[in-house]
């Protein structure tokens, strides 16, 4: 089928009887489906974005009024008295980043819009096993984002406890039993995203357990359905704690209940009126039971991606594609059982904090086994430098210092001195900036052609790649050095009525410039993306990468239903290379030469 | 959406998983519900254990009642087995008139379970009350919702659902079948919520 003729205006035709409704809005088509998940998480991943350049400055000049003077305008006397900005503004923002970045754009990101688009098409199915389902998933996900964003403009702004939302602070803040409270409608959509990624979660496994075409063995996967398969795993059982978590904590502030309020609790000078007996520390096991899988949730796809991407880019198979696959199997199971590791410094006790300590130091192994793998299949490989292959390969070391400094924090005596500083803070950012990000960069860049007919300019690819690189290291690199001289994360101030930090606080303009120009960097993109969709060059070939997976097997676009003949599968997904193949690639649909 | 997809093993099963996509779909939507439910018992092990003392339940809590609820749900399940029982048996009026019962249980526990809320509230005990009436609340407000979803279920199966008896008898069964998994998990729930709240002794 790769000699199928470029036909996708032809095929346009075919589904003609369709409204524009059906087709484009409510669609049940998964591959709609992922370009309405994706085009909504992009767009909400710049805008969290902002949220963090608007707090860069309060970080680099704090004190000082925001040069821009219509923002400050219409942002309002309540978040900007004066142009500067307040301290509840400022931990609003800080929340929402937060919540935004994760929870409404890198998950729907990789999971909804690359795992909706890709899965189906991966494994040769037609279409998710439950496309109703599918559908309604986009749209609870919708809601969910449309509640958080609509938060910001209730009385007292939008949660402002962290993205975290710990209690008693969270439970508290404000103290008010109304529904329509910044932290309450946090809450609220909270439910609704899990509610989301829980259906989603259910039709990926459903589909790739089922919808397997004719020959595709477990072994013949390719590296992306399986980090697919093991994150709708995490998604479907680690996420319902945090909803049992949310609707308690909903119960705290609507009903007055004291699910996570201790006795004897005082507020603002005043003893709570509340009867107590609750327990602060329940929401934080509930609450990292699952935002530790949610790490994995994050990386997982992002790996699969880079996987993908290499093995084209290198001609040549993954190198220990049966580690990989247990591995990630592996990972997955361990990921349920390190969640603590964040509560080192909660008094847990040390006989917990050692159990924590050595899950977290044994998780790190599949993940390093990933990795060493990853690095290994470039050994030997004609690598072709083409945009996706960049980011990709930048992935690894960006992913890899992002782990490695993860240790000490898994180490309960390391993380006393590290615990909630802006090392934290780097740590984590590496893993899902320039990592996460990255992986799902170059797949957007890679799967491009596959979606729209046309692929993305390889020159202003390059300049986004090199910008975002060097900005991104510019951004994150100097929190290690602030957060080992012991500052704080979510300072107002970034550190500077602090006397230990006086040394570091320099870094802070650095690193703001860096964020700035980091968005410039993310214009080229969008001006690229935008341009690209109407005006780039046609590719000529629906495999235009060379590629041996079942997506290649389709027209460009792909039509409703996917394929043009029902798919069979006769090989591993990765056979580049192959000694004595006419070329240099074997895709998995093509039968053997008899 | 279109004619031209059909989605493979809707009705029948794939050969080497034995399953069909709903019966798959619908035991990871259990895992998961396992996963929330879980949460909830921790959290009332944690806070019993946490706490110096804690409510015997049934010296507030009314335990005739609850038998009652406990009994009329566990009928329904076997109402609900019965249902899908006589769609394999082929036959829609059985079929109907079990699926009906199931429903109308549904419907006794809820107005009973209101009865026991209201007569809660009369007396002055709220969520906010204390911890134990908290969790009560939470718990089995939960549990109330889960019973409400799958009541809608059934009554769209029992109703505009069943149109699909005439086009594809297999799914349907399949949705029955699936209908009744999920039935059975919300009873099992109230089977470890009953001696939970109501019968453990306090401390």
């Amino acid at each position: 089928m790769i000699e199928a003729t470029y036909n996708g205006v032809h095929h346009e035709e075919h589904q003609g009887e369709l409204s524009f409704v059906r087709k484009y809005v409510f669609s049940t088509d998964h591959k709609v489906i992922g370009i309405q998940y994706g085009l909504t998480a992009l767009v909400l991943l710049f805008f969290g974005f902002c949220l963090m350049m608007l707090m860069r400055w309060q970080l680099a000049f704090p004190g000082q009024p925001l040069p821009i003077g219509f923002l400050s305008k219409w942002l309002g006397d309540a978040r900007m008295p004066g142009g500067i900005m307040a301290p509840e503004f400022y931990n609003q923002l800080g929340a929402m980043h937060g919540t935004i970045m994760i929870f409404l754009g890198v998950v729907p990101l990789a999971v909804g819009a690359f795992g909706n688009y890709l899965v189906p098409l991966q494994v040769g199915a037609q279409d998710m096993a439950f496309p109703k389902l599918n559908m309604s998933s986009y749209w609870v996900y919708f809601i969910g984002g449309v509640i958080m964003l609509c938060s910001f403009f209730v009385p007292g702004g939008s949660a402002q406890s962290g993205w975290t939302s710990y209690p008693p602070l969270a439970d508290v803040t404000p103290q008010s039993h109304s529904l329509f409270t910044g932290q309450s409608m946090w809450l609220t959509g909270m439910v609704f995203l899990i509610t989301s990624s829980l259906l989603g979660s259910v039709n990926t496994i459903t589909t790739i357990v089922q919808l397997r075409a004719k020959g595709l063995t477990w072994m013949r996967l390719p590296f992306f359905v399986w980090a697919q398969l093991v994150t709708g795993f995490l998604l479907l059982l680690a996420f319902p704690p945090l909803e049992a978590a949310g609707v308690m904590q909903l119960m705290d502030r609507l009903a007055g209940t004291s699910l996570f309020l201790p006795s004897g609790l005082v507020v603002g000078g005043k003893a709570l009126n509340v009867s107590g007996g609750g327990s602060a520390l329940l929401w934080q096991h509930l609450f990292w039971f699952l935002a530790h899988p949610e790490v994995y949730v994050l990386i997982l796809p992002a790996m699969g991606i880079v996987a993908e991407v290499i093995a084209n880019n290198t001609r040549k198979p993954l190198w220990g594609y049966k580690s990989l696959v247990y591995s990630v199997i592996f990972l997955g199971f361990m990921s349920f059982i390190v969640w603590a590791h964040h509560m080192f410094l909660t008094g847990m006790g040390t006989s917990i904090n050692a159990f924590f300590q050595t899950t977290t130091m044994i998780i790190s192994v599949p993940s390093i086994v990933i990795l060493t793998a990853l690095i290994l299949s470039l050994w030997g490989g004609s690598i072709r430098f083409n945009v996706p292959m960049l980011f990709a390969l930048a992935f690894l070391p960006m992913f890899g210092i992002g782990g490695l400094t993860g240790l000490p924090l898994g180490l309960a005596s390391a993380d006393i001195h590290l615990h909630d500083t802006y090392y934290v803070i780097g740590h984590f950012h590496y893993v899902v900036a320039p990592g996460t990000l990255f992986a799902l960069f170059a797949g957007i860049y890679y799967w491009f052609p596959k979606v729209t007919g046309r692929q993305l300019n390889d020159a202003l690819g390059k300049i986004h790649f090199w910008g975002s690189l060097i900005c991104m290291n510019g951004i994150f690199l100097p929190m290690f050095i602030q957060g080992m001289a012991g500052v704080s994360r979510r300072l107002y101030d970034g550190g500077s009525s602090y006397l230990h930090a006086q040394n570091v606080l320099v870094l802070n303009k650095g690193m703001s410039y860096s964020a700035w120009a980091l968005a410039v960097f993310q214009l080229v993109f969008i001006l690229n993306f935008f341009w690209s969709i109407f005006a780039g060059r046609k590719v000529t070939s629906d495999n235009p990468w060379e590629a041996t997976t079942l997506e290649w097997a389709t027209p460009t676009p792909p039509p409703h239903g996917n394929f043009l003949k029902v798919s069979e599968v006769f090989r591993g997904p990765y056979e580049y290379s192959v000694p004595g193949a006419k070329r240099d690639f074997l895709p998995q649909n093509e039968p053997p030469e008899a | 959406m279109s004619a031209a997809i059909e989605i493979p093993y809707n009705s029948t099963e794939r050969p080497d998983t034995g399953l069909y996509n709903a019966k798959l779909g619908v035991w990871l939507f259990l895992s998961s519900e396992v996963m929330l439910f879980g949460a909830l018992f921790s959290t009332y092990v944690l806070l019993r254990t946490g706490s110096e003392t804690w409510e015997h339940g049934a010296q507030f809590l009314n335990v005739p009642l609850a038998t009652i609820n406990t009994l009329v749900l566990i009928i329904s399940s076997v109402t609900m087995v019965m249902s899908w029982a006589s769609l394999k048996m082929g036959s829609l009026g059985k079929f109907r008139l079990y699926l009906g019962l199931t429903i109308l249980c549904g419907a006794i526990f809820l107005v009973i379970k209101g009865f026991e809320y209201a007569h809660k509230f009369e007396v002055g005990l709220y969520p906010s009350t204390s911890t134990f009436m908290a969790l009560y609340f939470t718990m089995t407000g939960l549990h109330g919702l889960h019973v409400i979803g799958g009541m809608i279920v059934n009554s769209y199966l029992w109703g505009p659902g069943s149109r699909m008896w005439q086009t594809d008898p297999q799914r349907f069964t399949n949705r029955i079948e699936v209908a009744g998994l999920y039935w059975h998990f919300v009873d099992l729930v109230w089977i470890f919520l009953f001696p939970t709240l109501y019968l453990l002794p306090g401390k």
